[in-house]
């Protein structure tokens, strides 16, 4: 499996303070990875880092290398909006846009030029399918977006994201506002994306890292402290840290 | 932060320490109907094996709860796993010794020369269950070790008696039949070892996460 992303001495200031410290991880791609670690530790930092989400915050100062692809996402030839397509996010609390279903999953396709209704109409479809919610919005894609439960809307943030086409997902403890039954599906879901896509997570639920998780780094004080395949480090963690942490002895 | 989780954990190790003293107890008790005369040592065995099975339940039920309540990992869950490998084992040790006890009553008069590697044998295999379980008792990956490695010593010990007991039905074939019993004492001694060894692995895993291949 070849790495889609990787990151070498990556370090991150907010001001004078520094969040990340030397971040050395490669991301398989194709796979699920998951980011753990207790509040503040840097990993939902670190995750926004790989969109370049944080360059929006004014006293962010990056250092080290950070490759999508072999690029430097930071190179002064890269197009961020570009960067975005490719490597999309879903936020912890669904967000869908106060509009109409159709047209939350439309909206990256416009922005980016397409115009034809017919294509519209295919993107829409297979976003939605691929989210695995076209079953149950078909028949009111006029309806606003807003309508939906919490499950769904989610959901429909991930068709939203998928409908650029994109290579990555970064999901920011997308199932931390969802019941067990909506969290399942995203669960399923996920798993089942990561045949096209690749998945990386920030998640505060262990259980779930170890359900669907690949690979899962473990982050504390913003060092990557342990990072491994996920079976491996939740049976035998190498790092005391690491195994004080899942063990909940802190955190 | 997760003492109630700690205290469960305790109080699994109380109950694990408990039904390997009871195994060490069932096979002494053997060793002592064998070599005494004194055949009141079996009233106690058939006791002792309920007793056994018993600690099985509770263990069981203990481990399962734990998984449950607690979603264990890393070290704890490695500790509840090998918990439930090794009390299966345990109890299959209390089995064979009560099949011995079945069969001491059969076998009164038994060649010199077997009966004394049969002690020898009984013996090896009874330290091999009390090192296992000293080694789970202290963590002690080295103990544990050892008594993989004494599994030999046994084997060995079945090997000799069993050409000894060829010998002997050569020599004397109308007591044939007390010869075979000797050699089924033998296996399930054998048996036993085998039974610490599975558990001396599982104590290795426990601690180091890793266990033995094969």
């Amino acid at each position: 499996m070849s790495n889609i992303i990787t990151v070498k001495d990556m370090c991150l200031w907010y001001g004078e303070h520094q969040a990340l410290k030397d971040i050395n991880i490669d991301i398989p791609s194709k796979s699920i990875t998951a980011f753990i670690g207790p509040s503040g530790c840097g990993k939902s930092t670190f995750l926004k880092s790989l969109n370049r989400m944080n360059d929006l915050i004014p006293s962010v100062k990056i250092t080290g290398d950070v490759k999508y692809n072999g690029k430097n996402i930071f190179g002064s030839s890269v197009d961020v909006n570009e960067l975005r397509r490719e490597i999309g996010m879903v936020f912890q609390k669904p967000n869908p846009f106060p509009m109409s279903i159709y047209d939350n999953v439309a909206y990256g396709p416009r922005t980016h030029g397409v115009k034809s209704k017919a294509k519209l109409d295919d993107i829409v479809e297979q976003s939605l399918k691929d989210a695995a919610i076209w079953e149950e919005v078909k028949d009111r894609l006029k309806k606003n977006a807003l309508g939906l439960s919490g499950g769904q809307q989610q959901r429909l943030c991930i068709a939203r994201a998928l409908a650029v086409k994109p290579a990555v997902l970064l999901m920011d403890e997308p199932t931390s506002a969802l019941d067990p039954i909506s969290t399942s599906k995203i669960e399923e879901l996920t798993i089942k994306l990561k045949e096209n896509y690749t998945i990386i997570m920030v998640t505060h639920n262990m259980q779930q890292a170890v359900r669907i998780s690949d690979q899962t780094a473990f982050f504390l004080l913003g060092e990557l402290v342990e990072y491994g395949n996920t079976e491996t480090l939740f049976s035998t963690p190498k790092d005391k840290r690491t195994e004080d942490y899942i063990t909940g002895r802190f955190g | 932060m997760r003492s109630r989780f700690d205290e469960q954990l305790a109080i699994l190790n109380k109950e694990m320490i408990e039904m390997g003293a009871l195994c060490e107890e069932i096979i002494s008790k053997v060793l002592k109907a064998l070599t005494d005369e004194d055949k009141d040592f079996l009233n106690g065995i058939s006791t002792a094996g309920t007793e056994i099975d018993r600690k099985e339940r509770t263990i069981e039920t203990l481990c399962l709860k734990l998984l449950l309540q607690q979603q264990p990992v890393a070290k704890d869950l490695r500790q509840i796993s090998s918990a439930l490998k090794m009390i299966t084992d345990m109890e299959r040790i209390g089995d064979q010794a009560e099949d011995i006890a079945e069969i001491i009553p059969f076998v009164e008069n038994r060649p010199e020369m077997a009966d004394t590697l049969l002690h020898e044998m009984a013996k090896a295999s009874i330290k091999m269950v009390t090192d296992s379980v000293d080694a789970f008792v202290e963590h002690d990956v080295e103990l544990a070790k050892k008594v993989v490695s004494d599994d030999d010593i046994v084997d060995k010990y079945f090997d000799l008696i069993k050409q000894e007991i060829i010998r002997e039905i050569i020599s004397n074939p109308k007591d044939g039949e007390c010869s075979i019993d000797l050699l089924m004492i033998a296996k399930y001694f054998e048996r036993i070892g085998d039974h610490a060894t599975n558990i001396a692995e599982w104590v290795v895993f426990s601690v180091t996460g890793i266990h033995k291949e094969g």
